[in-house]
């Protein structure tokens, strides 16, 4: 398989998945269980979600470790499974998708804030982000999917993180911009242009958005970002903000509203899109259509990943 | 610069040292402690809250001017209780169960403390059951839910449903927050308010006591 960061650096877009949580809550997670402890218990729903997305058309599949660094499994007293859950996260992506798609490996905030506005340390927190990296990597994930970020040093120590267990993987980087009088900030108070250059100076592959928007206000900060960065742009909108209808969250976004911002973002030279919450394998495969076929056509089959199949056959 | 402006000045710029010393300043001169709160520590941090409101400062101001505010009501707690400044009511906050995250429900903790009144924190992943039995034991007045995921905010409803069934629902008020929550999500399920964030949430509160 062509390696990810060369991909992406050669243009055209890369389609991602779409959500995970809320195929997960429809496949019987329930409210308060750890997301990622799936992972080991039910890995069988993994596989099925997998599947849909690369029917879906996705090239790129993200794993099911959002809140896999162990200062968050610790709220579940699972951190002392931190590296099997990550590891087994991966090997099952890497079995499902074959050379149909890469697999990254997804890395959110610890959860916990750093001092002094919290009580965790820098060192802490790179520590946590160490670990789970180095289990995904290890497993055989083709990139590292730093995401959702809001506080830029936090970003930073994973991709600093990543870039040093692993230095040859494909490092992508992204935060949750809200959308203010005064331009684009995280909640933290990052700017956009603050994001774009430190995580690149930082070693990111690919810096861009995820999370907190529809793909509407998505198309706005897609634009920022490929006006401002150097690097390939990734760009993950949420199908719109949740809403309650009928005693259920749902999220109002269609496939066609989000297929016609897709374009859009195609258009403006956006180097990969997804989706985030709410997003389903119907919102990937009417993006699929808006991509074309293209994508696809550049995954040459090579050798089959034996030694993570040979692993993979469960806990 | 008169002492009380200078405690609401050191809110303002999150400086809890500065803030410490001059509340002790102010309660060795003898200043009251009312006007030591309400002009000082409360004015400071609603300016805060105003500025996060309207996208001038960001969760770091927040946070540090809220730690100022901490600073400044653990020398003024005793005092509060030995003048018998009246409470301005009772408050149980909590995350609902199975959300593990408590960052905003802190904050408005400190706010909500901040304003006057007595907050009972639950911590987070708390059941239905301790929220409506520890709001009856306490005889608090308002009940406030946090939560951060779209899995865990169903549990909100429970708890409305919980203080109905247990027809207490004269007595007790529910405000929720969180940031998947809104404000037709309150209205679906039945809230009494919902707090866009930490100081709207003070504010709220304060309206369902008045309201009574």
């Amino acid at each position: 398989m062509e390696a990810l960061a060369k991909r992406l650096a050669r243009g055209g877009t890369v389609l991602a998945d779409g959500a995970w949580g809320t195929m997960l809550i429809e496949r019987g997670l329930l409210p308060g269980e750890c997301p990622e402890a799936l992972c080991l218990s039910r890995p069988q729903i993994l596989t099925q979600i997998a599947e849909k997305y690369l029917d879906a058309g996705a090239e790129l599949l993200t794993t099911n470790t959002f809140g896999a660094s162990p200062l968050k499994l610790r709220g579940y007293g699972l951190a002392h499974e931190a590296q099997r859950i990550n590891r087994r996260a991966v090997e099952l992506l890497r079995q499902a998708a074959g050379e149909r798609a890469w697999v990254a490996g997804s890395v959110g905030p610890t959860g916990a804030l750093l001092a002094p506005y919290g009580d965790t340390t820098e060192g802490e927190a790179y520590a946590a982000f160490e670990l789970q990296v180095a289990a995904l990597a290890k497993a055989g994930a083709h990139a590292i999917c730093v995401e959702t970020m809001t506080d830029l040093r936090e970003a930073l120590l994973a991709v600093r993180a990543a870039r040093r267990v692993a230095p040859e993987i494909a490092i992508l980087a992204s935060m949750t911009f809200d959308s203010t009088p005064r331009g684009f900030y995280t909640i933290m108070g990052v700017s956009l242009e603050q994001a774009v250059a430190g995580l690149s100076a930082a070693g990111a592959d690919a810096v861009g958005s995820n999370c907190g928007n529809g793909s509407a206000a998505m198309v706005e900060i897609g634009r920022e970002l490929v006006r401002k960065s150097g690097r390939p742009v990734l760009v993950r909108p949420n199908a719109g903000l949740p809403e309650r209808r009928e005693g259920r969250v749902v999220y109002p976004e269609g496939p066609e509203e989000m297929a016609r911002n897709a374009r859009r973002l195609i258009e403006l030279g956006v180097a990969m899109i997804g989706g985030c919450c709410g997003t389903t394998p119907e919102h990937i495969r009417a993006m699929r259509e808006v991509c074309g076929s293209v994508g696809l056509a550049h995954l040459p089959g090579r050798s089959r990943p034996d030694r993570v199949a040979s692993e993979a056959k469960g806990p | 610069m008169d002492i009380v402006k200078q405690i609401a000045d050191g809110l303002e710029r999150g400086d809890h040292e500065l803030v410490r010393a001059r509340v002790r300043e102010a309660i060795e001169c003898r200043v009251e402690t009312a006007t030591i709160l309400e002009q000082g520590l409360v004015a400071g941090m609603n300016v805060v809250g105003e500025r996060f409101r309207n996208h001038l400062v960001f969760l770091p101001e927040v946070l540090l001017s809220a730690r100022a505010m901490s600073a400044g009501m653990e020398l003024l707690r005793p005092l509060l209780i030995r003048d018998a400044v009246p409470g301005r009511g009772k408050v149980v906050l909590g995350s609902v169960r199975g959300d593990l995250h408590d960052i905003g429900k802190n904050l408005v903790g400190i706010m909500l403390r901040g304003a006057g009144f007595d907050v009972v924190d639950l911590g987070h992943d708390v059941p239905p059951e301790r929220f409506v039995e520890t709001a009856e034991r306490e005889q608090a007045q308002i009940i406030g839910l946090s939560a951060l995921l779209t899995t865990t905010m169903s549990g909100m409803g429970e708890v409305v449903n919980l203080v109905e069934r247990r027809e207490c629902r004269g007595r007790i008020k529910i405000i929720v927050g969180g940031a998947p929550v809104s404000d037709a999500f309150a209205r679906e399920i039945g809230a009494d308010a919902y707090g866009f964030d930490a100081a709207s949430a003070v504010e709220r509160v304060q309206a369902l006591i008045a309201a009574g």
